[in-house]
């Protein structure tokens, strides 16, 4: 990390926030906040003492209670990151245009409403907290889902450095340490994620090798600071479950009925259709792929499914373990045609290659 | 920024209410409305009853007079009070102290600025 990990960010971020204004701001009156947003962070850059404040404060407008709630993750990706409408829509599984107006119109709200850029009282901060923590995970799953794009990486070098950010001027906030372990186990993960012929590799098949061991500490450790503060919330639950995955390292196998046991309580916290698609590939694990089939026919109806790439891959996967060979192929066939990473489109047209010769 | 904050409440409910019911509010109201004068706001109006009211509307150069309030709803329009302050969490700060919120709602809304008169 370069010694003024502020000024290099917050370069970063101008950089792309002047791109957002200048191709949008002329079309409505409504992109004038960006335009009083980019301010903020000029008048942040002159100033480096009240860089890191700075920027939390916007998020924290972002975050803002008379903000819509599923405004509040979108707003920050867009100001704070720069991300366009049609990358936040996918992060939300919401049409680009509908994403498209709901920005606009949030950003007048803020202005019009006159919603204050500044840190939150410390009684009102947790809840506001969520969405800042909402946003900063979301632009890393947009990094980290994207290998191949050097952009993409960078956003995942943002992320983590805001979730750092965040940590270290929140100290005692436990989910902000267990969002920032969350990515951090994942970071460790990324040079295994492909393999030299920048094929993907699976999770399970992972070169454990190939894991970066001081970025799983350091998680560890995060992890452990988290869960000596309380309540336990989704981040330090999604931080065990990798904690529980990367077990592996140590014992030789994930540890399967830990792994179950955590998504069930983070299914009571956020009953999503995600978390039981993760959930029925540990299922897979433990009680065979018919069960995890079982499992994901509770979302098949959910319409967010239907273009959900995750959800195509895993069905076809647990398919051609139970055998169904017709419901893998088609299943198979949906997952590579929604598929936008070069390297999974392989990796499945492989999958179905080898359902049609065994 | 100036805000107008509107108060709601469900007057079917608070007729119910009887008449010592009424002096805790009453004097938690004179003490919001004294502080609220001291930090330059306005104390505002309160309105008589919807039962008083009257809806008037020009359809086709014909005007149309109904008895009761504009819409029909669970809690009325009841009054309301201006405050002058820099931004949005100190507008909320004071729709929570004032008495209404407790049993109403309050609706805060910035005042539109004046064309050519920017805040």
């Amino acid at each position: 990390m370069p010694d003024n990990p502020d000024a290099r960010l917050l370069t970063v971020a101008r950089r792309r926030q002047t791109d957002v204004a200048r191709r949008r701001y002329t079309r409505t009156a409504g992109e004038v906040h960006i335009q009083l947003m980019a301010e903020e962070l000029e008048d942040a850059a002159t100033n480096p003492e009240a860089i890191p404040d700075r920027r939390l404060a916007l998020m924290f407008a972002c975050a803002h209670p008379a903000i819509e709630a599923g405004m509040r993750a979108p707003m920050i990706l867009q100001t704070i990151l720069g991300l366009t409408a049609m990358d936040i829509a996918a992060a939300f599984l919401i049409p680009p245009a509908t994403m498209g107006q709901r920005l606009v119109r949030t950003k007048t709200r803020i202005k019009d409403a006159g919603i204050p850029f500044a840190i939150p009282e410390r009684e009102d901060l947790p809840g506001r907290l969520d969405a800042v923590l909402e946003a900063i995970y979301a632009a890393y799953a947009k990094g980290w889902t994207e290998i191949g794009d050097t952009a993409a990486d960078r956003l995942a070098d943002e992320a983590i450095w805001l979730g750092r950010l965040v940590v270290s001027l929140l100290p005692e906030e436990p989910e902000a340490k267990g969002m920032l372990a969350l990515m951090l186990y994942a970071e460790a993960r990324r040079p295994a994620r492909r393999d030299t012929k920048g094929l993907y590799v699976p999770l399970e098949q992972q070169d454990i090798a190939l894991w970066d061991e001081p970025q799983v500490m350091a998680a560890e450790a995060l992890l452990r600071a988290a869960n000596r503060g309380s309540p336990t919330g989704r981040y330090q639950i999604e931080a065990a479950i990798q904690s529980a995955h990367i077990a592996r390292r140590v014992t030789g196998r994930a540890n399967w009925p830990t792994i179950i046991a955590l998504y069930d309580v983070l299914l009571q916290l956020t009953d999503s259709p995600v978390v039981i698609l993760n959930r029925a590939a540990a299922l897979a694990e433990r009680d065979g792929p018919e069960a995890a089939l079982t499992s994901l026919d509770t979302i098949a109806a959910d319409k967010r499914m239907a273009d959900y790439q995750p959800y195509w891959a895993a069905r076809s996967h647990f398919a051609a373990r139970a055998g169904h060979k017709d419901e893998a192929h088609k299943a198979l066939t949906t997952a590579i045609g929604l598929s936008t990473d070069e390297a999974v489109r392989q990796y499945l047209s492989g999958q179905r290659a080898a359902l049609n010769d065994g | 920024m100036r805000y107008m904050l509107l108060i709601h409440q469900n007057e079917a409910e608070l007729a119910k209410a009887a008449p010592e019911a009424w002096q805790a509010p009453a004097a938690d109201y004179a003490a919001f409305t004294e502080a609220l004068v001291k930090a330059g706001g306005s104390p505002g109006e309160r309105l008589q009853p919807t039962s008083a009211a009257t809806s008037v509307r020009i359809r086709d150069g014909k005007t149309d007079v109904l008895d009761g309030p504009y819409s029909d709803t669970k809690e009325q329009f009841a009054g309301y009070f201006t405050i002058d302050v820099p931004d949005l969490d100190q507008a909320i700060a004071w729709a929570a102290r004032c008495p209404s919120a407790k049993f109403g709602v309050i609706e805060v809304r910035p005042i539109r600025v004046q064309t050519g008169a920017k805040a």
